[in-house]
């Protein structure tokens, strides 16, 4: 079936709470507003107040609630409204949420989802348009998603909130009204499993969330050149699939990474990284990322396109990744 | 008053002061590290608290936390082995003194960002009331958190959802080094404070283990009986640093200060007034110091003698499988 992006996230939810009663949902408007994004759409009349909860706009308290219910037995699914308000819960993400079982030898578990969008959407100005992926994969502890498809959204969520840790799920405004095929039925994605998104033979475009589709439509223009991409998603970002990755550089031999997210210490730096150490010997030219500029998101519309990658800087980069190459 | 009742409360006061002091010595010897926070002074608040509850309420705590975890009954030679960080202490020797945690006895940890373990409390009462279950939950925490946002969050929280958690608050009237009067607007009505949020809220001595133990009785059986949050000022002192690395007196409270403050020991107080009610002998004193040492002794023993954590479990316990 084809559904958007929002009712993939709403149908994942829902059917693991029918499953299972110890998974209730909290966060900023999410029930009788159902959600700022309209992601919970229903949530209320089908579960009630009780597994629907309403917050005040203390992001550091609701979700220190619900790292606390978890560590209590309950699975709760936390919304952020976007990740930018996340930011004001890091304590308890970072000090608590990714720490406790580490600390406590083992004993104590904290199954919790915490999601909602992360990066630009259009001209929302520097607070509310920032791509934080980096900051979560960086802590022990956590296990970081980003899907880009409705068919992704829904396994991997439904993944996610079966797990016993605390995940970071992170989705895009811009997504959510994108629309993809879902297959029918129950089914999960496994984390830690990236896909090869496209099959190419030149060169490998490592992209997630919504730039991926900036790469498979950047493959497709390519591919008129007589360039083959092959577009690998890692979907998961922490842990990384990283032998999905060098499998496709092995093939190819030339890498570029796509990622919204500012380019000092950004996702891109590590995946560079880890490749290099593992495929050196079969790159044939440096890997090269594509990345948001080293700026606060700016508000006027061609300052925020020139901010963020689009098609033209993609397409560039292959085309002389290419060129540049053998 | 009976005679018992009075010899296990201050039985209990007793082992977790020999303990502490222990623990400081070991730490002169090198045997402890890190941040050492120690509890003497303080030793009425959690005895009485911890005595008015259940065994299957949740108790959650900052970092001084080693009275907390013994007075919910964890083994002192597992939580002793963990000062040291042996293999065989309560977190595997993973988490230290200031992140005790025993779960098989309700005991949620200890927490070391002041301000951030009071949602986590709030969240033990949720699934509380979420599973219809009727435990509660003892937050404990210095003065010192009483303005921090996320205890303000929390109270909040609490207080909307009506959430049956206690919240104990150690009035010992210094943030390390900062004195309440330099810290908190309104220090003198940090229950007033409280109150604003709808919260009930009431003081008690600290040193006081019998006040203490009848507020929190009182206190327990309303929230048992209707979930709501509660506050709880305790007032006391810490006899000691605020850490192993901070000495008792001297750059932020005086000498005479400290001395007169000791003249309120929450033991001696007790022994006081058991031995005014005629209810103990020398004996009785001695016979239970004798055991106390042995304790703790044995715990030291024990942590000294246990194997450090393998280089193998480096990485273990990082995620649940």
């Amino acid at each position: 079936m084809l559904i958007p992006y929002r009712e993939a996230l709403n149908q994942a939810m829902r059917e693991e709470m029918r499953r299972d009663d110890r998974i209730f949902l909290i966060g900023e408007e999410v029930g009788h507003y159902q959600g700022a994004f309209k992601v919970s759409k229903g949530f209320v009349e089908e579960f009630g107040s009780q597994r629907v909860l309403d917050t005040p706009i203390t992001e550091a308290g609701f979700t220190g609630l619900a790292i606390g219910a978890a560590i209590a037995g309950l699975h709760p699914i936390v919304e952020l409204m976007t990740f930018n308000f996340g930011i004001l819960a890091l304590d308890q993400i970072v000090n608590n949420a990714a720490k406790i079982r580490y600390m406590s030898g083992g004993q104590l578990s904290v199954p919790i989802v915490i999601r909602g969008p992360g990066s630009a959407a259009h001209q929302l100005g520097a607070q509310h348009s920032q791509s934080l992926e980096a900051w979560f994969c960086h802590v022990p502890g956590l296990k970081v998603i980003a899907p880009a498809t409705p068919h992704d959204a829904k396994g991997l969520l439904k993944s996610a909130v079966r797990d016993q840790n605390p995940v970071i799920f992170i989705e895009a405004q811009l997504l959510y009204g994108t629309k993809g095929e879902v297959q029918e039925g129950e089914y999960t994605i496994p984390i830690g499993q990236a896909e090869v998104k496209r099959q190419g033979k030149d060169v490998t475009i490592v992209a997630y969330s919504k730039m991926l589709l900036l790469a498979l439509e950047v493959a497709e223009l390519l591919a008129r050149e007589g360039i083959e991409a092959e577009v690998v998603d890692p979907r998961t970002l922490k842990p990384l699939d990283l032998a999905t990755i060098t499998g496709s550089v092995k093939k190819t031999g030339r890498l570029v990474i796509v990622e919204e997210g500012w380019r000092f210490a950004g996702l891109g730096a590590q995946i560079a990284e880890s490749v290099y150490a593992e495929a050196f010997d079969y790159l044939d030219a440096p890997i090269v990322r594509v990345t948001g500029a080293d700026v606060p998101m700016p508000y006027a519309r061609p300052l925020e396109d020139a901010a963020i990658p689009d098609r033209e800087g993609v397409l560039a980069a292959v085309r002389q990744l290419i060129k540049g190459g053998h | 008053m009976d005679r018992e009742d009075l010899f296990t409360l201050y039985r209990r006061m007793l082992l977790i002061r020999r303990f502490e002091e222990r623990s400081a010595e070991m730490y002169a010897l090198a045997k402890i590290a890190g941040f050492l926070h120690l509890y003497i002074g303080e030793e009425a608040i959690a005895v009485g608290a911890i005595a008015a509850i259940r065994a299957d309420d949740y108790v959650i705590s900052a970092y001084r936390d080693h009275g907390h975890c013994l007075a919910k009954g964890s083994d002192p030679s597992q939580v002793m082995a963990e000062l040291f960080g042996k293999a065989t202490g309560l977190c595997k020797g993973k988490g230290g003194s200031m992140h005790l945690v025993d779960a098989k006895r309700n005991f949620m940890g200890g927490y070391a960002i002041v301000g951030g373990h009071l949602p986590l409390a709030t969240g033990l009462a949720f699934a509380v009331k979420y599973q219809k279950r009727d435990q509660l939950v003892l937050c404990f925490f210095g003065e010192g958190a009483v303005p921090s946002g996320q205890a303000h969050e929390a109270f909040n929280l609490a207080a909307l959802w009506k959430l049956p958690v206690i919240f104990v608050c150690e009035n010992n009237r210094y943030a390390m080094g900062t004195p309440i009067t330099r810290g908190i607007a309104l220090y003198s009505d940090l229950a007033g404070k409280v109150r604003a949020h709808g919260i009930q809220a009431e003081t008690v001595d600290g040193m006081d283990v019998l006040a203490v133990r009848t507020l929190m009785k009182t206190v327990v059986r309303k929230v048992r009986a209707e979930p709501q949050p509660y506050f709880v000022e305790a007032t006391t002192y810490r006899f000691m640093g605020h850490s192993m690395a901070d000495p008792a007196h001297g750059h932020y409270r005086t000498k005479e200060e400290v001395e007169e403050e000791r003249g309120r020991d929450p033991l001696v107080l007790l022994r006081q007034t058991i031995m005014n009610q005629g209810l103990g002998t020398e004996a009785d004193f001695k016979r239970l110091e004798r055991e106390m040492s042995e304790i703790v002794a044995a715990a030291v023993k024990f942590a000294d003698e246990s194997p450090f954590p393998a280089r193998t479990a480096l990485e273990k316990d990082v995620y649940s499988e």
